[in-house]
């Protein structure tokens, strides 16, 4: 049974404590939202949920293992959607793609990175820099990743910045789908999803 | 049916790191073509400022090649990681399922192919206009092959360690030239030895043994630097 847990997360930035016994559990086919205001530690507890921040205290499981124990297990079945989207302009959309697949050390053809840009709207960019796509596009190479990565766990940071209406509803499918198979997903956002957040963690 | 699941492997972070680096350099390549043009222009504008008097420059002129590729290959130091961390590429590089160390090797790997490989390639070329001996030239070359990645190695250090920080490049080279004086000593010691008729052996050794400290404990020094600098 997949399952993230948090156990009394605290985490401070300097002399601001951001948030203090935070804890909740998700299971296959459960996402958590987090809401609050700007500045109020969303980004600092999906960082702390990646591994990326060490919280002051508490703990992180992934499958009842606290996610430092095997780092790159975990790693494996993540993927983290960070404020920056970790696109390199001078490599085409599907050279991006292609990158952000094989550094989770998974293998992806040339046609399943085809198949992945063309469902989010990218088929006939693919081969642009990724300089000359405009902000929802290079997001949308983001979604694409999130379709071939097939990751168990989502951690995903505001993930419809920039993103028109459509893009929305295009992240909102990726969601049901990756929810259908049994995934799980943190997604910090102050939009209202169309799969209901199973949980809502009010931060702040 | 599209992605299949593999375990990450040094060799595999360390192949993505190095082709990665490769192609980005390849679409842009001013960086390099800076490194290199400076270590040409550099070198070359010694003798003239110096003038025509031969002893001089034979006596300078492994000194000089070596000052001239010590700048060179910090120039492209600053932008080692950090148009990686500008970007949100290193956070997902942390997060790779590869070991940390694997993809940290294939960047400096890169970073040295790209400037300490040329700057050897081209330095006997350089010194020909020092009037140095054909093997003093052969000599200086090979130490300058020893000790180009260790700065490369070095500086990986430096560049990892002053990510984030404000005015970067200024505590960058604070940093890091001090730390690169001793491979300037050895490497150039090696060529001014073989130009008094001594063996070059023992610099070439210390050159080499330098290579093997730095190559074995630097790569997971700047892991742990990223580590904080993404904390």
């Amino acid at each position: 049974m997949r399952a993230l847990e948090v156990r009394g997360l605290r985490c401070s930035r300097g002399p601001v404590t951001l948030f203090r016994e935070v804890s909740f559990a998700v299971a296959s086919g459960e996402w958590v939202a987090v809401r609050g205001a700007n500045g109020s530690g969303k980004t600092t507890l999906l960082r702390c949920i990646a591994g990326l921040t060490h919280p002051d205290s508490g703990e992180v499981f992934w499958e009842g293992v606290p996610v430092g124990r095997d780092r790159s297990a975990y790693h494996e079945a993540l993927s983290y959607g960070g404020h920056l989207a970790g696109i390199k302009d001078d490599l085409t959309a599907d050279e991006n793609l292609e990158a952000l697949v094989a550094l989770r050390g998974r293998a992806c053809d040339a046609e399943g990175r085809r198949a992945a840009l063309a469902r989010v709207g990218l088929e006939k960019r693919r081969h642009l820099p990724a300089r000359r796509l405009s902000a929802g596009q290079r997001r949308r190479i983001g979604l694409a990743r999130l379709a071939v990565e097939r990751a168990p766990l989502w951690a995903l940071d505001e993930p419809l910045t920039a993103l028109d209406d459509e893009g929305q509803r295009l992240f909102e499918h990726l969601l049901a789908d990756h929810l259908a198979s049994g995934g799980i997903a943190v997604i910090a956002t102050h939009h209202p999803l169309a799969p209901d957040a199973t949980r809502e963690l009010m931060l702040g | 049916m599209m992605a299949a699941a593999t375990l990450g492997s040094w060799p595999g972070g360390f192949a993505w790191a190095f082709a990665r680096d490769f192609r980005l350099a390849w679409r842009s390549p001013g960086e390099t073509v800076l490194v290199i043009a400076f270590f040409v222009l550099v070198a070359s504008l010694f003798p003239l400022g110096v003038g025509a008097d031969m002893r001089l420059l034979e006596r300078i002129g492994p000194g000089v090649i070596w000052v001239c590729a010590l700048l060179a290959a910090f120039l492209s130091l600053p932008t080692m990681f950090s148009s990686d961390y500008g970007d949100g590429s290193l956070e997902q590089m942390a997060l790779s399922s590869h070991p940390m160390v694997g993809w940290v090797s294939g960047k400096i790997a890169a970073h040295w192919i790209m400037t300490g490989l040329p700057l050897t390639v081209l330095s006997p070329l350089l010194a020909l206009q020092y009037g140095l001996e054909a093997d003093t030239l052969l000599v200086l070359a090979a130490a300058l092959a020893i000790g180009t990645p260790v700065l490369s190695l070095l500086g990986a250090a430096c560049s990892a360690l002053t990510l984030g920080a404000r005015g970067g490049g200024m505590l960058l080279a604070l940093l890091a030239l001090p730390l690169f004086v001793p491979i300037l000593i050895f490497g150039a010691g090696a060529a001014e030895a073989q130009a008094a008729g001594l063996s070059p052996s023992p610099h070439l050794s210390l050159l080499g043994a330098a290579l093997i400290v730095a190559g074995m404990g630097l790569p997971s020094a700047v892991s742990l630097a990223i580590r904080i600098a993404l904390d």
